[in-house]
């Protein structure tokens, strides 16, 4: 199975796992297995149409999946999956 | 296409040009109307002396560098050679590229000095500077030509806060010539855990004051320019225009969306960094230098075409922060900002460094220019500032 990569922010849905190992063929089910297995972190990712949103960015190995084939980018066991958001540090301020 | 010889060719530039002379551009630059006076000539004539508080920028790459230092194309520019014709040939081409104001300095450097006009000689290490980087002078990959780099070299931070903190402290130790410091905060005791810069003697004062203080105490070779204001799409190119390379420190999105797109305009490279609870992310935003041989890059909206909602992120001040993490973080800025100075190594262009301090790892992704970027793409939408709170989903500033 691929393993996927958690930022610090979606731990708390992980149980504090930085890693976690999930099924999918391709990232699109990927993500969507993810959210089975650890309830409310698809909301996190993934936007009312489901799609993956423009603030987060999903890496195969080391390639962010716009350059590959999208949510459509096929998986195999082995494969690391990094999901990087935006950060910005800080107190929110403007 | 007639054949002209050259000095027809050079007759042809003066008649289509502005020319001033020295005393007119010394009297313009004594009553503080302060074109930009831009040294054409190669290295070693510069080196030799020149006008006071000329930018230097070799015939040979005007065209390509003009852009760094004149974003507006009605800035008032006076070019100047040895002689005139150099420059006079240049003023041409500037105004081709759409340059209005545009002036060739009749004479050049030789007119300016016998008229008797003052000169500056460029900066020789002195023997104090020869021990003080002497660890530096020593490295083959910086060497005296290396440290005077540096000793020319102007970085702005934004922040002086944690990422700000000891990317500031290696630069001025490291000798960058001019650091400027945009901060609008001052320092409270909950930045002591992690923003080394500041001391409890500093609690309550402003940031830059403390940080100009320390810098000052640590190198005084360091000029610190305090921009004590929160940066604005009011005040972002006025106050970027005038460095060579940006650190990106920043504790919220609307700031990071506003260098991003000011640094893309005035076509400066951004070392980006960002942080959160362990784990830190950081980058360079390229727009290119094809004359050192650096590609475009991708930019902050490449890899993140918009901002998340407010509230869907939590930030630091909610979550926390490792105290040491930025200090890892904010030197990984102050190498790659020295690298780019120095025109060394392989810089952090199209690659994403994530560090994860519980897993102890870094890893290195790989990102990409977006063609459909609205700022940097092949057809860009947004092409000047815009209210990047309101971009951000937030109440405006007063």
């Amino acid at each position: 199975m691929p393993t996927v990569l958690i930022p610090t922010p979606l731990r708390r849905l992980t149980a504090n796992q930085a890693k976690v190992e999930v099924a999918g063929d391709t990232v699109d089910a990927l993500l969507h297995n993810l959210e089975a297995g650890y309830p409310g972190i698809g909301e996190r990712l993934l936007d009312a149409d489901g799609k993956i949103k423009r603030f987060i960015n999903v890496f195969v190995n080391e390639d962010e999946i716009r350059t590959l084939q999208g949510a459509d980018t096929p998986l195999a066991a082995g494969d690391r999956v990094s999901i990087v958001p935006a950060m910005a540090g800080g107190a929110h301020q403007p | 296409m007639t054949r002209i010889n050259r000095d027809q060719l050079v007759a042809l530039a003066k008649s289509q040009i502005v020319e001033t002379t020295p005393q007119a551009l010394s009297q313009r630059l004594r009553n503080g109307s302060s074109p930009l006076v831009i040294d054409i000539r190669e290295r070693d004539e510069f080196e030799q002396g020149h006008v006071p508080g000329a930018l230097f920028i070799p015939r040979g790459f005007l065209e390509l560098r003009i852009e760094q230092h004149a974003y507006d194309p009605a800035t008032p520019i006076v070019l100047y050679c040895a002689g005139g014709v150099r420059s006079a040939l240049a003023a041409r081409n500037l105004q081709e590229m759409g340059y209005s104001h545009v002036e060739s300095l009749i004479g050049g450097f030789g007119g300016w000095r016998s008229a008797g006009l003052p000169v500056t000689v460029p900066r020789i290490m002195t023997a104090e500077q020869k021990v003080r980087y002497s660890r530096h002078v020593l490295l083959p990959d910086v060497g005296e030509e290396g440290q005077t780099k540096l000793l020319d070299a102007k970085v702005l931070l934004i922040g002086a806060g944690g990422l700000g903190s000891p990317a500031a402290l290696y630069l001025a130790a490291a000798g960058v010539g001019t650091l400027g410091i945009v901060d609008f905060d001052v320092v409270d005791l909950s930045n002591l855990q992690r923003q080394i810069l500041h001391s409890e003697s500093w609690i309550g004062k402003p940031k830059v004051e403390s940080a100009a203080a320390r810098i000052k105490d640590l190198n005084p070779d360091v000029k610190v320019v305090a921009h004590r204001e929160p940066i604005t799409s009011a005040n972002a190119l006025r106050i970027i225009q005038d460095y060579d390379i940006v650190l990106n420190g920043s504790d919220n999105f609307p700031t990071r969306y506003l260098v991003n797109d000011a640094c893309h305009f005035l076509r400066k490279p951004l070392v980006d960094a960002s942080i959160f609870m362990f784990e830190g992310q950081v980058t360079i935003y390229h727009p290119g230098a094809p004359e050192e041989g650096i590609g475009q890059g991708p930019c902050y909206r490449c890899l993140y075409p918009d901002p998340p909602p407010p509230g869907e992120v939590p930030s630091c001040a909610e979550a926390g922060v490792l105290g040491v993490l930025p200090g890892i973080v904010g030197s990984i800025q102050a190498v790659e900002a020295i690298k780019l100075v120095l025109g060394k190594g392989e810089p952090l262009i199209g690659r994403l460094l994530t560090f994860d301090a519980l897993e102890m790892s870094f890893r290195t992704l790989n990102i990409r220019r977006n063609p459909a970027c609205p700022v940097c793409g092949d057809a860009p939408t947004i092409t000047e500032l815009i209210d990047y709170e309101q971009f951000c989903g937030m109440p405006a500033r007063e």
